[in-house]
């Protein structure tokens, strides 16, 4: 009996606990705010079981490697001012909680920051050195990496004081109706989740994951180069990563997930 | 000049020609059910031409939402929407059209996207492009391929 061999390696039902130490909450109830859907839960339930034990051992999660690539830009130094990342922050590690709570507002600069962002703030005004590009794969490790150091805590996005007006603006453009297949994210990811689209089986679109590595394109994923690709797949004019739009959609995106582990970098197909 | 411009007008005169009998997308008439009574093309539906366009992603990809029996030879059907196994059965031809063409006069608010409808979109792109458009739109579907794809579910009887 005990020699039986099964198609999947384990049971789907097992929960996520990553490297045998870090448990993380994949579904939970809904935040106050989120009327729309009673149970939060993470896009990793929705993947088959070999994607999902992809995540359960970071050996066999590849989007580590990016994470390990990040930990050693971490140390780099660039700029003028001859700083790198752990002059001023000493070990990643030492930001654990910040991927949490972002999108964030920044009283300095008094808007809402993304991560993306605020790397680039640390950046030029810290270091001296160039901006990213939004999307570039140096900035996407980065994000993994002040992921990675955040798993199993909950996302904890504040949507009231100066963010507020971003939160609102994200969540009416969560639910139009856009392009010419006048689909809103909501129809897809509140409406029919756990449905099949074709072959693909619609998850939450939830953001606790990110980056995420997807297997199909063999690398780490932005947000917004997710959500470019979903705005595109209703044949829309998507908006440009790092857009304020964009940021204000992600604000009110990763709301929805408040409650929900820190996950990233998750792996997806 | 003078030549160019008898040019252009055989070049009108031709698209013209092409698309006469065809009832533009603002002008098609709906019943207050949502059905439309008459040929958009003026002329009979292929189903054949119609399965193709349900299963082509590029045209109707009706599969993405609608699992149909009849259609086992196409992979990944989706279940966004009923099955349409039967479907003439519970709606006549002119219904049948009206629901293809603009599926939210019948049910209002339906996620199932307009097929012949062509302006009130909001950042409407180029296709599958994500880029602005750079000319007028047209219709996800010909006002023939309606028609074809209406013939195909006409067959679809319990
Ligand atoms: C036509 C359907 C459709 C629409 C509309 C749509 N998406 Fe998606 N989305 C998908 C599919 C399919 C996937 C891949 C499977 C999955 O995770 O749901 C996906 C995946 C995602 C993911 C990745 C989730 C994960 O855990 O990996 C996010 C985030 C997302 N969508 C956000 C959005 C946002 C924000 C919008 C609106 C701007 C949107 N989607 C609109 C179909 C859609
Ligand atoms: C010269 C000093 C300096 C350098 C170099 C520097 N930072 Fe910062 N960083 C700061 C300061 C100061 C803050 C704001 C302090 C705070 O929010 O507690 C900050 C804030 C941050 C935050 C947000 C923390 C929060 O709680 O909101 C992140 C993320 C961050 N830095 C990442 C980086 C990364 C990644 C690098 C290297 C690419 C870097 N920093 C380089 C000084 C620096
Ligand atoms: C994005 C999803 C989606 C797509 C694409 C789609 N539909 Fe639908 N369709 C639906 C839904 C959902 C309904 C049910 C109406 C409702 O409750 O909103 C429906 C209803 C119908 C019905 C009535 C079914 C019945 O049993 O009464 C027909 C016929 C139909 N669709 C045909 C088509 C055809 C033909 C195409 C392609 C040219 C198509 N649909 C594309 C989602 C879709």
């Amino acid at each position: 009996l005990a020699i039986a061999t099964s198609a999947h390696a384990t049971d789907p039902t097992e929960p996520l606990v990553v490297n045998g130490e870090i448990e993380i909450v994949t579904h939970t109830a809904a935040p106050a705010h989120l009327e729309g859907l009673k149970t939060i839960q993470s896009g990793w339930e929705f993947r088959t079981p070999e994607t999902q034990d992809l995540q359960r051992d970071d050996f066999d999660n590849p989007g580590m490697i990016g994470v390990d690539n990040a930990r050693e830009a971490w140390n780099t130094v660039e700029g003028t001012a001859e700083k790198s990342c752990a002059s001023c922050h000493e070990a990643p590690e030492s930001l654990a909680g910040v991927r949490a709570v972002y999108p964030k507002w920044n009283d300095k600069a008094e808007e809402v920051r993304t991560l993306e962002m605020q790397i680039n703030g640390c950046r030029t005004e810290n270091m001296g050195a160039e901006a990213l590009d939004y999307t570039d794969n140096k900035m996407t490790e980065m994000v993994a990496l002040l992921s990675a150091v955040s798993r199993g805590m909950p996302v904890n996005v504040a949507i009231d004081g100066p963010a507020q007006a971003m939160w609102e603006k994200g969540k009416e453009m969560y639910y139009t109706r856009t392009g010419q297949l006048e689909l809103s994210c909501a129809n897809c990811h509140e409406d029919n989740y756990d449905n099949l689209i074709r072959a693909d089986h619609l998850s939450q679109g939830m953001i606790n994951g990110f980056p995420a590595y997807r297997l199909g394109d063999a690398k780490l994923i932005a947000v917004h180069t997710r959500f470019k690709g979903c705005v595109r797949d209703t044949r829309a004019e998507t908006y440009k990563p790092g857009s304020p739009e964009f940021v204000a959609l992600e604000l009110y995106v990763a709301s929805r997930g408040n409650g929900l582990s820190v996950e990233g970098p998750s792996v997806r197909n | 000049m003078k030549l160019s411009f008898a040019l252009a007008a055989v070049a009108a005169c031709y698209a013209g020609v092409a698309f006469a009998e065809d009832v533009a997308p603002a002008d098609v008439q709906y019943t207050d059910e949502g059905a439309i009574a008459a040929s958009l093309s003026g002329a009979a539906g292929d189903a054949a031409n119609g399965k193709k366009v349900m299963s082509t992603k590029s045209k109707g990809n009706c599969v993405a939402c609608h699992a149909i029996s009849a259609m086992a030879d196409v992979p990944f059907h989706g279940e966004v929407g009923p099955t349409l196994d039967g479907v003439a059965t519970r709606w006549d031809e002119a219904h049948l059209r009206g629901i293809v063409a603009n599926a939210k006069k019948t049910y209002e608010g339906t996620i199932m996207p307009a097929f012949y409808k062509n302006d009130g979109y909001i950042r409407p792109g180029d296709a599958y492009t994500g880029k602005a458009p750079t000319e007028a739109l047209t219709p996800l579907l010909t006002a023939q391929e309606v028609e074809d794809v209406v013939a195909y579910l006409m067959t679809l009887k319990d």
